[in-house]
């Protein structure tokens, strides 16, 4: 339905995309991920016809975005990062003007208002002027002009950005119950989101394309590797980091140990297993036969949290260390309220 | 056409809906009809102290009061105008709907067309209050109607200029103030131009005061349709759109 080859989107000092590659197949929905700035909204905003590509392809349903962008344009239902609603109409007229300029008319354009009224739960609202409504019905008329004409192709930028988090549950539904319809791409810098509602993810960094896989493959690539949480004591009072470390090391089929605090007597490890080994056992056995206490052994399993700042690198976790900004915290909350 | 006819009807309405058309066209009926009265007083005065002296100058209606109040008319516009195409473009890149514009299977044109068809519109419900002062003329006296009407058309003709004027420099920026500000800049300096005339005869002397707007609606005023003048207006007003669909297109390009 959507397929991207190699597109590159360059401003006038930066690189907003750098050649990325992806498809969409028919019906899915797709989460677009990345912090902010990565250049999801400047892909969006080349797939819905509003800026040209600098290099690479675009086509959605057949038609490229260069050559037919009538054709795209038809087809597609575009939320942007703001939605663009003007304060001074009322929401049924707001809905019947974009019906219009979609290329409705008629009996199909009152039957098509009335429908979208009633998905996207704003028929109590829709003789209220757009600029007194709140921000979750903002939202909402968002997406109902969005999917007015019943397009093929969905595109949502962070469509729960700035809602509290009941608007946000009930946004995610009312997107999943599209997606038979339609195919959906959306963007999120926000992880739950696409483990709620995607099946399938693209994740961009810097304008790179970092990887594009299902949520549940993704999932599994880490699922074989085991993580594990150790702390460890010495009996009669001192043990030495490193030489806990090297023993650790010495456990067939870890990988990696890392040494994480040492508080008062107490050594906390994380060990990192080899795909497909269980290390588990073989680590209490260790710690116990060196005449060591084993205080707590557990499992610390990689959400997609994790994959994610991992294939976003480390810089991306650097980055949120180093400006620890008012800003940046509150961003942090909004993502484990969400 | 369909397209332009939506987007038409929904800037009249935001013109409408909000107090912008109200506000602009109360101003514009208080200012004008302030003229009018004005224009009216001296009038009759100067009949009355003519009786007085047993003079008979012929004295004319048209002449001596619509011709003047129509240029008058012609130049309050000038300040008007910016008033009414500041908020055409530079709203919708604010508010983010140029978005929605632009990703929906509607040409630029249709759009620009829309927007500079509902902003005539607006110009023409403020000429029509024009119309309402001249109405006493018409119940206590026989004014000739045809230079008349020859006179809508050139502040017709000329309102369009300065509307595809104002629309192209709304597309230039986020910033209604700056879009007013411009507009109304390059409105003055078009006025002004035919200045030039007055102290130099060289050849561009000349081409300057040919683009002086203001020269061009005198014909008008007198209640004669000249061709060189109606081209030049038409001629001001494709320039002007066809810049704002240039301009329009190059934000794709340049953003």
């Amino acid at each position: 339905m959507i397929a991207v080859k190699e597109l590159t989107k360059r401003y006038a000092r930066t690189t907003a995309v750098d050649r990325i590659s992806f498809s969409v197949e028919k019906g899915q929905i797709v989460g677009f991920l990345g912090p902010n700035g990565a250049g999801k909204t400047t892909t969006m905003r080349v797939l819905t016809c509003f800026l040209p590509p600098s290099a690479g392809t675009a086509t959605v349903a057949g038609f490229d975005v260069l050559a037919q962008p009538r054709e795209v344009k038809k087809r597609i239902g575009y939320l942007p990062e703001t939605p663009p609603l003007y304060p001074e109409m009322a929401t049924v007229d707001y809905l019947r003007f974009v019906g219009k300029l979609k290329g409705l008319s008629g009996a199909e354009l009152d039957k098509r208002v009335d429908y979208v009224l009633g998905r996207c739960f704003i028929s109590d609202v829709k003789q209220k002027l757009l600029g007194k409504l709140s921000k979750g019905y903002r939202q909402r008329v968002g997406l109902a002009q969005a999917i007015i004409h019943n397009p093929e192709v969905l595109i949502l930028d962070e469509p729960t950005a700035g809602l509290d988090p009941k608007q946000i549950n009930e946004t995610r539904d009312l997107i999943k119950s599209l997606a038979g319809d339609h195919t959906i791409i959306l963007s999120t810098h926000i992880l739950p989101e696409v483990e709620h509602t995607c099946e399938q993810v693209i994740i961009i960094n810097k304008g790179k394309l970092v990887a594009t896989d299902s949520v549940r493959n993704l999932e599994a690539r880490t699922r074989g590797v085991e993580a594990v949480l150790l702390e460890v004591a010495g009996r009669d009072g001192v043990v030495d980091t490193a030489v806990v470390q090297h023993r650790l090391e010495q456990v067939s089929g870890v990988a990696q140990v890392i040494a994480k605090e040492t508080k008062d007597l107490r050594l906390t490890f994380e060990v990192q297993s080899q795909k497909g080994q269980l290390v588990r056992g073989d680590l209490a056995r260790a710690v116990v036969e060196s005449g060591w206490d084993l205080n707590e052994l557990r499992a610390a399993g990689m959400s997609l949290e994790e994959i994610f700042l991992e294939l976003t690198g480390s810089e991306a976790v650097k980055d949120k260390e180093i400006e620890k900004a008012p800003a940046e915290e509150k961003e942090t909350s909004q993502e484990q309220t969400s | 056409m369909r397209n332009t006819w939506t987007i038409c009807r929904k800037e009249l309405g935001s013109y409408f809906v909000s107090p912008i058309a109200y506000l602009l066209l109360t101003m514009f009926g208080v200012v004008f009809g302030f003229f009018f009265w004005n224009a009216l007083r001296y009038f009759v005065v100067a009949g009355i102290e003519m009786q007085m002296r047993g003079e008979s100058v012929p004295m004319n209606i048209n002449e001596d009061i619509i011709r003047p109040l129509l240029s008058n008319a012609s130049v309050i516009f000038l300040f008007l105008i910016p008033l009414i195409t500041m908020r055409l473009f530079a709203e919708e890149k604010r508010s983010g709907t140029i978005e929605l514009l632009a990703t929906s299977p509607v040409r630029d044109i249709e759009i620009i067309l829309g927007k500079w068809f509902a902003a005539l519109v607006l110009y023409a419900c403020m000429l029509l209050f024009t119309a309402l002062d001249f109405v006493f003329l018409f119940i206590y006296g026989k004014p000739d109607w045809k230079p008349m009407a020859v006179g809508y058309l050139g502040l017709l003709l000329q309102g369009g200029l300065f509307l595809a004027i104002g629309a192209f420099l709304s597309t230039l920026t986020k910033n209604q103030i700056i879009a007013g500000a411009l507009t109304f800049g390059v409105c003055i300096l078009l006025w002004v131009f035919e200045w030039v005339s007055g102290y130099e005869s060289a050849t561009w002397a000349t081409v300057v005061s040919y683009l002086s707007v203001i020269t061009h609606f005198d014909s008008f005023a007198r209640g004669v349709i000249d061709s060189k003048d109606v081209i030049f207006y038409l001629s001001g007003i494709f320039l002007g759109l066809f810049a704002t669909a240039r301009s329009m297109e190059s934000l794709r390009w340049r953003s």
